[in-house]
């Protein structure tokens, strides 16, 4: 790898669209920098396999167009947006015209998406060039990746490690330095948890701050398509460039698009009421990881803002609610998973091929076990005499949670927390007990409950691993969590360089074997 | 069945009613007629090729979601109002789960404790006048499904070789109106059926919210019936007869049932709760799946759809425009045109009452505006195979070609060659008669009195009838006047001058 591709990658994404727009790089040097890296160190056996697929030709297209326009000058060259041939990568969950889409399914293998995702458009009509696309946990149930039909994604900062999940591929990607940027999408803390594990920004959106039209739902009334990036400005920027109303998305708010990126730029916490959530410390986290979050709490006292505590008595039973709420949506939603229309079908291996055999052999075959976990868990919690001892329940906790959040943010102005209990731990550890996988969510699911916004900034490292801060703030008040997180980040980077420059040189575990057939 | 009690024979109509009382319960699906489907920007249309008219979003496929079509909402809305319903102010999506390849999401987008209206009613006018009230439990809204055609020879999805699924109405905004229990209706209760069914088609027709075409299933009918011991006043197990797509069918199959119920509780079998697929052929039903009040639909609120909203300001706006109810409608029109019971029926039952009631507002009397209908019209579009109305015949036709009769321009006869060239597409009964020269032929050239003198001179012997008295023998010479004349010989000008020949007074 070239020195000046090594550079390259390594800016953030304001660098990069400061000198494209300058002038002093072309989109499609920048691109193919990142198309280099994607396959020195995404594919073999040690590599991060953070993409399912890789789109060199229609990448390189979209930098080229940008390339010309800027060329060309002009209106059309004024007019571009400010990441106009920044690359990004787009979670596989979010469907793309042109490009497969899988979800992170055997169920999905070989499917074409005829419509892009309303994010994907945004993307598209700003030209920044859509590298591919990036890895999940199946259909996103997972926290740490390992649930892909298509291979676990391996934590750049320890490859024997998980990147987090559902989104370890986008995050695991940004931090690789495989693309500046990524979408993801967040149910429980698909965004966030991935951000703390390999030292990343993630942003959970205000729910309905972002359109889901074209992100294969798991929860509807919990999933939220959100950014991606190493630094809080570079997310603001995308934050900035997918939000807005949407009509195909009944669920989508109005109003407008808060300036994201100035608000992280002046970003100041004097003054600022900083709530520490009783529930979110203690038993069950690091103690790594509570030596991150209190310094981080120091360094923010430090610097002007009131450290308050607030109870959150029903965040004991956001867990349980949520396991409860998101698998009956998942069931539901997951039904049109057939056979019948598109995506895998297979017949059963003996006897009549009726209708609903065939459904039948292609769910057992086509589903993964977490996968199937959760419908059979849907299932039963939505059945009738089941249904308000459980779903009814669990709605009623929800109803609860959004109260302590009210009364929490009567005292602060944003609320802190470590993002996970823990930091990246080592592939396979979890593959017998999905309660442990579950509590690694334990921080990051009462804002989804809630549906308000949540941004995961890197706090420091704990035995050499990245560790994670989260901030919340009230439903539309985004700009909150980006001016908190903005502030942290500037304030723990003053003496030293950002954690994301920190991350261990990767090997170069592919340069000279293509990708495998299908990237 | 292998339990022959459930295959007991039916009892005569009669019979059953001697032993039992029916009690019924519809749900009668309504398609609305919007210009696009309930969630999704495809085309609501009928008859196009199979799935032409689809989007992403009423495909079901990964990561689409649905908006409510506000214009559906309206409709249901005023249906409501029309069967007297209370709207809700606040009511949500639910989705109702189950697999089956006609629905490709395997969730129905429905309203299942949050139905948009409810507590109505609608009094039915039976043959003799009697009213009947029939109580709304509900009416919702829901999407429709796709079409399946089985391929093979049981004609149902079990057995086929292959089946086809035609998204197109997947989709299409219903209305689904649910009544109370029907207690009460006896002997009547076939015709109660079929009258409570066509009030309904009549009021969706009336408010322009469907095209009401049950042929097309624009209007379905699923009936429910069950029959009591006489003097008792437990429900019994009910049957479900589906998508009865006309008036008569429905009459029937609720008649069959009813036999069927009592032929099998009198023989001491039970009634199995089931659906039931009524046989045009032999006017009977069959056995469809078994169902069970527990049916597990995992109902839950569809959490992609925000709830609707109904300001009371707006339903007061949609209820002031809500047309004359069908039933006072024809209460008004009876008295206004005087035509008989029989002759009112007929006309409502060909489905003219509409094309009459223009007619008349365009100046023709109500008989000579029924006579054409009824007549001429229905004639020629019977050998079109079309209906009266698809004709294109306007009511200023109609005005146009009477005021032609009137003035003696043109008679009977003549008009009604003038009706098939408009039908034909030639113009206006003016520029046809002018065009193709069908005017009563006058005598001012003589013509007439030449074509007289003619047929008086071939026909003496009923020129001799005549002037002995026998005046209605002029009959038998008009015959050879019009053949003279190409039939545009007015038969009262003839009359006059075989008299005036004969010094007879007229």
């Amino acid at each position: 790898m070239s020195t000046h591709t090594h550079e390259l990658i390594r800016l953030t994404a304001a660098e990069m669209a400061a000198k494209l727009c300058a002038g002093e790089i072309t989109s499609v040097a920048l691109t193919q920098a990142h198309l280099d890296r994607i396959a020195a160190v995404d594919g073999g056996e040690r590599g991060i396999n953070a993409f399912l697929h890789v789109a060199t030709e229609e990448a390189l297209r979209t930098a080229a167009e940008v390339d010309a326009i800027r060329a060309g000058g002009g209106a059309e060259a004024e007019a571009l947006h400010p990441l106009a041939g920044v690359p990004i990568a787009v979670k596989d969950l979010i469907v793309t015209e042109g490009q497969p889409t899988t979800a992170g399914s055997k169920m999905l293998d070989g499917w074409m998406s005829p419509y892009d995702a309303t994010v994907v458009t945004k993307l598209r009509a700003a030209k920044l060039p859509i590298l591919g696309k990036t890895n999940l946990d199946e259909f996103a149930m997972g926290s740490s990746t390992e649930h892909s039909a298509y291979g676990e994604t391996r934590n750049p900062w320890d490859v024997t490690r998980i990147p987090g999940g559902s989104g370890g591929g986008s995050a695991a990607a940004v931090a690789a330095f495989e693309a500046p940027l990524a979408l993801g999408t967040d149910t429980g803390g698909s965004i966030r948890q991935p951000g703390a594990m390999t030292g990343t920004v993630g942003g959970k959106p205000t729910y309905g701050a972002v359109s889901r039209y074209g992100a294969i739902a798991m929860a509807s009334s919990l999933d939220q398509i959100g950014p991606v990036a190493r630094t809080t400005e570079d997310a603001a920027l995308l934050h900035e460039l997918i939000a807005g109303h949407d009509p195909k998305d009944s669920t989508s708010l109005t109003g407008e698009v808060p300036a994201l990126a100035e608000i992280v730029r002046g970003a100041d916490v004097a003054g600022l009421r900083v709530g520490v959530i009783k529930q979110l410390q203690g038993e069950g986290y690091q103690e790594g990881v509570l030596a991150r979050f209190h310094e981080a709490l120091d360094v923010l006292r430090a610097a002007g803002a009131e450290i308050v505590e607030v109870d959150c008595p029903s965040f004991d039973y956001a867990l349980g609610a949520y396991y409860l709420i998101m698998p009956s949506e998942a069931s539901s939603n997951l039904a049109k998973f057939d056979g019948v229309r598109y995506g895998t079908r297979v017949l059963p291996e003996d006897g009549a091929l009726t209708i609903e055999r065939v459904m039948g052999s292609t769910r057992a075959a086509g589903f993964g076990d977490e996968v199937k976990r959760r419908i059979i868990l849907g299932t039963y919690a939505l059945s009738a005499g089941y249904y308000d001892a459980y779903y009814g329940s669990a709605q009623k906790v929800r109803t609860l949670i959004q109260q302590d959040f009210d009364a929490a943010f009567e005292k602060a102005d944003v609320l802190i927390s470590p993002t996970s209990p823990t930091v990246a731990f080592p592939l396979g550890e979890n593959d017998d007990d999905p309660l442990a996988m579950y509590l690694n969510d334990v921080a990051t699911i009462p804002a989804n409950l809630a549906g308000i916004p949540g941004l995961s900034v890197p706090g420091g490292l704990s035995e050499g691993l990245p560790v994670g801060i989260q901030f919340l703030a009230p439903i539309r008040e985004d700009a909150r969590v980006y001016r908190a997180g903005a502030a942290l980040e500037k304030l723990l980077t003053k003496d030293a360089e950002p954690l994301w420059a920190q991350a261990p040189e990767l090997a170069e575990t592919s340069e000279a074997a293509a990708h495998p057939a299908g990237k | 069945m292998t339990d022959t009690l459930t295959d007991a024979s039916p009892l005569s109509f009669e019979e059953a009613l001697e032993k039992f009382d029916p009690v019924l319960g519809f749900e009668v699906h309504v398609e609305l007629n919007t210009k696009t489907k309930m969630f999704s920007s495809a085309p609501n249309a009928f008859g196009d090729e199979p799935n032409t008219n689809v989007n992403e979003v009423c495909l079901g496929l990964p990561g689409t979601l649905p908006v409510v079509n506000g214009k559906a909402v309206e409709y249901a809305v005023k249906l409501g109002l029309a069967l007297n319903c209370e709207i809700a102010e606040y009511c949500r999506f639910a989705r109702k789960q189950y697999f089956y390849p006609d629905t490709p999401k395997n969730w129905q987008t429905s309203q299942y404790d949050e139905p948009i209206a409810f507590d109505g009613y609608l009094d039915i006018e039976l043959d003799d006048g009697e009213i009947f009230r029939v109580e709304i439990e509900r009416a919702h809204m829901e999407e429709d499904a796709g079409k399946l055609t089985h391929a093979g020879t049981s004609g149902r999805i079990q057995g086929a070789d292959y089946s086809l699924v035609d998204y197109n109405r997947s989709g299409i905004p219903l209305v689904e109106i649910v009544t109370k229990p029907i207690v009460g209706a006896g002997a009547r209760a076939p015709e109660l059926a079929r009258a409570y069914v066509s009030a309904v088609r009549d009021i969706v027709k009336g408010l322009d919210i469907s095209d009401a075409k049950m042929e097309r299933g624009n209007v379905r009918c699923d009936a429910n019936v069950s029959m009591m011991p006489k003097g008792t006043t437990t429900f019994g197990t009910r049957s479900e007869t589906k998508n009865v797509n006309s008036l008569r069918a429905v009459e029937h199959a609720v008649s069959f049932e009813m036999r069927r119920h009592a032929g099998v509780l009198a023989a001491g079998g039970t009634i199995v709760q089931e659906t039931r697929h009524w046989q045009e052929g032999t006017r009977t039903t069959s056995s469809g799946r078994p169902k069970s009040d527990a049916d597990d639909y995992r109902y839950f609120p569809e959490p992609d759809l925000v709830p609707i909203v109904t300001t009371a300001a707006w339903v007061e706006e949609l209820r002031s425009q809500l047309p004359e109810p069908p039933a006072d409608r024809k209460r008004r029109l009876l008295a206004a045109w005087g035509f008989s019971e029989q002759e009112f029926r007929d006309v409502v039952a060909a489905g003219l009452l509409d094309e009459i009631d223009e007619t008349v507002a365009a100046g023709v009397s109500p008989s000579v505006a029924r006579k054409w209908w009824m007549g001429e019209i229905s004639r020629l579009a019977n050998a079109r195979d079309l209906e009266p109305a698809a004709l294109g015949v306007e009511p200023a036709t109609i005005s146009a070609l009477n005021a032609l009769i009137e003035e003696g321009r043109i008679n009977d006869k003549i008009a009604r060659q003038v009706l098939e060239h408009v039908v034909a597409g030639e113009g206006t009964p003016e520029e046809i008669v002018t065009a193709r020269g069908l005017e009563v032929v006058s005598d001012d050239s003589g013509a007439l009195t030449a074509a007289v003198e003619k047929a008086m001179a071939e026909n003496p012997d009923v020129v001799e009838k005549i002037a002995a008295g026998k005046l209605k023998a002029i009959g038998a010479l008009i015959g050879p006047v019009m053949k003279e004349t190409r039939g545009q010989a007015d038969a009262g000008k003839v009359r006059e001058i075989v008299l005036a020949k004969l010094g007879i007074e007229g």
